[in-house]
């Protein structure tokens, strides 16, 4: 995904000051972005300790029902309610999937040995991908081909940096923005309400909140459909956002906000939202510094350095592993 | 009239120590579990897996290699390279990924990327790249310890962690290594999106080894040499030290084997393997490009060791027959097109068999058969003709009698929209809802969902044969580890919690 940007970057011949700001512009919108993948990485690994590979491809798949809605509906709606019913369909599509993936491919793996779930999260990844790619015919899509992608990239304010005019979008701000709405949104239902209290409960022992009479089928799966609605929102963002999508954006991009929610804390909602950002903002510096093959191996780096470092990442707790 | 008719029972009745399933019951093993087994010890496929159990391991090795030295002198030079060498080669990878995963029960994800790493360091010496032309027997040890180092240094990076975290150290690297590999890179060291062409091949005390014979015995020599050494190593001292902790690490630790040590060890020799594998493929292939060693090889190989049996030398072996010849068939161009067909209608056939009792399967035969001819005859009814009038493109023009095929040319043909894709997500759909239905509910949606599969394939399937076999080894990682994750040949495993 970092060969459009890539063109981006190599187009800003000096970077000044103002060019910093472009890259932090930028940075900020990514690991917004990549905060919300993660947030569902966390969610999910916090209640099963399951690594689900597979939610960077619901990611993706979310894009492209963002994108199906905007090409049926386009010129039949306004503006706002067009970018509502995308969100609210991808949403429910992907929380629908999240559920359907885990009742088919993790649930009958509960008891399995730990290898067991990975594999067969690997198999759904790989299944997701090929059949976007069959019914895409592996071609990719355009959000810009739709007149509401440029009334979204309109600057909503602009200040001057070294003489240059530098312009924030209306869609930068509604990333940023919602997915700051979206993490506090988590926050209260994970902290405040019944279903939140089963989901700590689950997290915490999954046998004792069973024999508490919490069903902890149902808390797995209301897990799995915030997890993969959040992924969802986060795809429609990235189409409005970056325009360009195809089957394969989902695989690296949630590699990367795996590696974001370990680098914030895996578990730990704040810590996703943080380790997006650094992620984002590492991404996107390096890109812009050293150039666009160096993408990859920053974050990459940035991993190995968390877990060598501090394995619980920036918020995580030290876990005394039971035996 | 004092004696009732109940009376004389009592003392007849056995108690129940004496009864035959006790008295052959093994110490240690539940009677419900010995019942189980005794059950299923008599289907086909358990006798099948008892007899491969017996057969002594050197005999099947002299038969796989009896076998396999004879394929060159049956087989047009085309499919033996296709069916041949390819599949030696994901063979011989399998195997190094089975020690990692099957004997030391690491996931490491990042198995292709280290036989991308010995491919890059062997094309960068034998190549015109840096006009250096050094032989194989200098290079191939050169690659070889490449890439076992870049696996320490990934195990030394993630020895603390959980399985997790190496999963997704491995994966990350493998992504990272293709994404940095495919880029023109300062100094050009990795020839950016062409990767380093015209590779010199093999050469042995100045033999040239260009030829596919020569390539294929050359392979066949290392896979033999490979399922050796492997075997060997897991019958070793360090071999069990890799099962112990795999099944306990920490009773493992307690007996005092060095765990983390033991892991590495594992980590590093698969990693040297995929590096020799590597070099292997860059000197078939003439070349070293970087999309070779991404994602999509990688779940060839987890296919492959998953469905012939995770730790299982013989399973792999076999797994890489199945799945490379699957990917070969289904392949859009290939010298066998009808085989494609058998293939699917077989599987398809071969599955609605094992439904049972078997007047079930057969009903569900009958009914899928009847309703694809009723759906048909209402579209030639009430549809347009362009809707029944295409061309099946798995070739049979007799399944176009009985399945919905519309005519997609782009003269004479109908704009079709979408219909290939609702026929997909419909069948997608009609999975779901028939895996979570019982009873003769299922039967009754086995019958449309048998009918669409049939239509996706095609319609869909048949003619866009790479993407649909990594769809299918996806969907077989799912339904492997669901219903059988010990594959064709591996032992069952209960995890003890």
């Amino acid at each position: 995904m970092h060969l459009p940007l890539f063109t981006i970057w190599s187009s800003i011949h000096s970077l000044g000051w103002h060019g910093a700001f472009e890259l932090l512009r930028g940075g900020v919108v990514l690991g917004a972005l990549y905060a919300l993948v993660a947030l569902g990485y966390s969610l999910v690994y916090g209640i099963l300790k399951l690594l689900n590979f597979a939610h960077g491809d619901v990611f993706m798949v979310g894009a492209f029902m963002g994108y199906g809605v905007l090409s049926v509906l386009s010129g039949h709606l306004g503006t706002v309610p067009l970018i509502i019913v995308m969100f609210v369909v991808a949403m429910l599509g992907t929380g629908g999937l999240g559920v359907a993936i885990e009742r088919f491919a993790y649930r009958p793996l509960r008891n399995a040995p730990r290898i067991a779930p990975l594999i067969s999260a690997l198999g759904v990844a790989f299944f997701l991908e090929s059949s976007v790619q069959l019914l895409t015919n592996s071609a990719h899509y355009q959000y810009s081909n739709y007149p509401v992608f440029f009334s979204l990239i309109e600057p909503a304010f602009s200040f001057h940096i070294e003489g240059v005019l530098e312009p924030v979008s209306i869609v930068s701000l509604i990333v940023v923005g919602s997915s700051i709405a979206l993490m506090f949104a988590l926050l209260f239902l994970v902290n405040r309400t019944r279903l939140g209290k089963a989901m700590r409960a689950t997290a915490f022992d999954r046998e004792a909140a069973a024999m508490m009479g919490i069903n902890t089928d149902r808390v797995i799966s209301a897990a799995f459909f915030i997890g993969s609605a959040l992924a969802g929102a986060a795809g429609v963002m990235y189409g409005l956002q970056y325009s360009d999508i195809s089957y394969l954006v989902g695989f690296a991009f949630g590699l990367k906000a795996f590696t974001a929610a370990v680098v914030g804390g895996i578990g730990s909602i704040e810590g996703a939202m943080l380790g997006g950002l650094l992620v984002g903002l590492v991404e996107v510096f390096a890109g812009g510094y050293a150039g666009g093959q160096w993408v990859d191996v920053a974050v990459f780096g940035l991993l190995i350095a968390f877990l060598l470092v501090r394995p619980t990442g920036i918020l995580g707790k030290h876990a005394i592993q039971k035996v | 009239m004092s004696e009732t008719p109940e009376h004389p029972e009592t003392p007849e009745a056995p108690p129940p120590a004496e009864t035959p399933d006790a008295q052959t019951s093994r110490i240690g093993v539940d009677s419900w579990v010995a019942e189980s087994e005794a059950r299923r010890s008599r289907t086909p496929a358990a006798l099948l897996s008892r007899g491969a159990a017996r057969t002594p391991d050197p005999l099947k090795l002299l038969v796989f290699v009896a076998f396999a030295v004879s394929l060159p002198f049956w087989t047009s030079s085309g499919d033996l390279f296709i069916f041949g060498t390819l599949t030696l080669i994901s063979a011989a990878l399998a195997l190094g990924l089975n020690v990692v995963v099957g004997f030391a029960g690491l996931l490491d994800l990042g198995y292709v990327a280290y036989a991308g790493v010995g491919a890059y360091t062997y094309a960068s010496l034998s190549s015109p790249r840096w006009h250096l032309h050094w032989p194989a027997l200098a290079t191939i040890p050169i690659a070889m310890a490449a890439a076992g180092l870049v696996g320490l240094l990934l195990g030394i990076s993630s020895r603390r962690l959980l399985g997790d975290y190496y999963a997704i150290v491995t994966l990350f690297f493998a992504q990272a290594f293709a994404s940095f590999t495919n880029v023109t890179n300062p100094g050009d060291i990795t020839g950016g999106p062409n990767g380093l062409p015209n590779v010199d091949p093999i050469t042995f005390f100045g033999h040239k080894l260009a030829s596919y014979n020569q390539q294929y015995y050359l392979i066949l020599a290392i896979v033999v040499i490979l399922a050796g050494a492997t075997y060997l190593a897991n019958m070793s001292r360090t071999g069990r030290a890799w099962r112990a902790q795999r099944d306990d690490p920490l009773a493992a630790q307690a007996m005092s084997i060095p765990v983390n040590r033991v892991k590495i060890l594992a980590a590093v020799m698969g990693a040297a393997i995929a590096g020799l594998c590597g070099t292997i493929f860059a000197a078939t292939y003439t070349a070293a490009v970087s999309t070779d060693y991404s994602v999509p090889f990688l779940i060839l190989i987890y296919a492959t060791v998953i469905l012939g049996g995770i730790g299982s030398i013989a399973g792999v072996l076999l797994g890489a027959a199945i799945i490379n010849c699957t990917l070969q068939f289904l392949a859009p161009q290939n010298d066998h097109p009808e085989v494609k067909r058998w293939l699917f209608y077989g599987t398809i056939i071969l599955l609605v068999a094992m439904l049972k009792p078997v007047w079930r399967s057969l009903l569900v035969l009958v009914a899928t058969i009847g309703f694809g001819f009723a759906v048909h005859a209402l579209a030639v009814a009430y549809a347009s003709h362009k809707w029944t009038s295409g061309v099946p493109s798995s070739g049979g023009s007799w399944i176009a009698h009985w399945a919905i095929i519309p005519n997609t040319d782009s003269f004479t043909g109908l704009n079709h929209g979408n219909f290939n894709n609702i026929v997909y997500i419909g069948l997608v759909v009609m999975v779901v809802i028939t895996a979570s239905l019982k009873g003769w509910w299922r039967m009754l949606a086995l019958v449309p969902t048998l009918y669409l599969t049939v239509l996706a394939w095609e319609n869909l399937l048949a003619a866009s044969g790479g993407i649909t076999a990594y769809l299918l080894f996806g969907v077989m990682l799912i339904a492997l580890m669901a219903k059988r994750p010990q594959g064709l040949f591996g032992e069952a495993r209960v995890e003890i919690v």
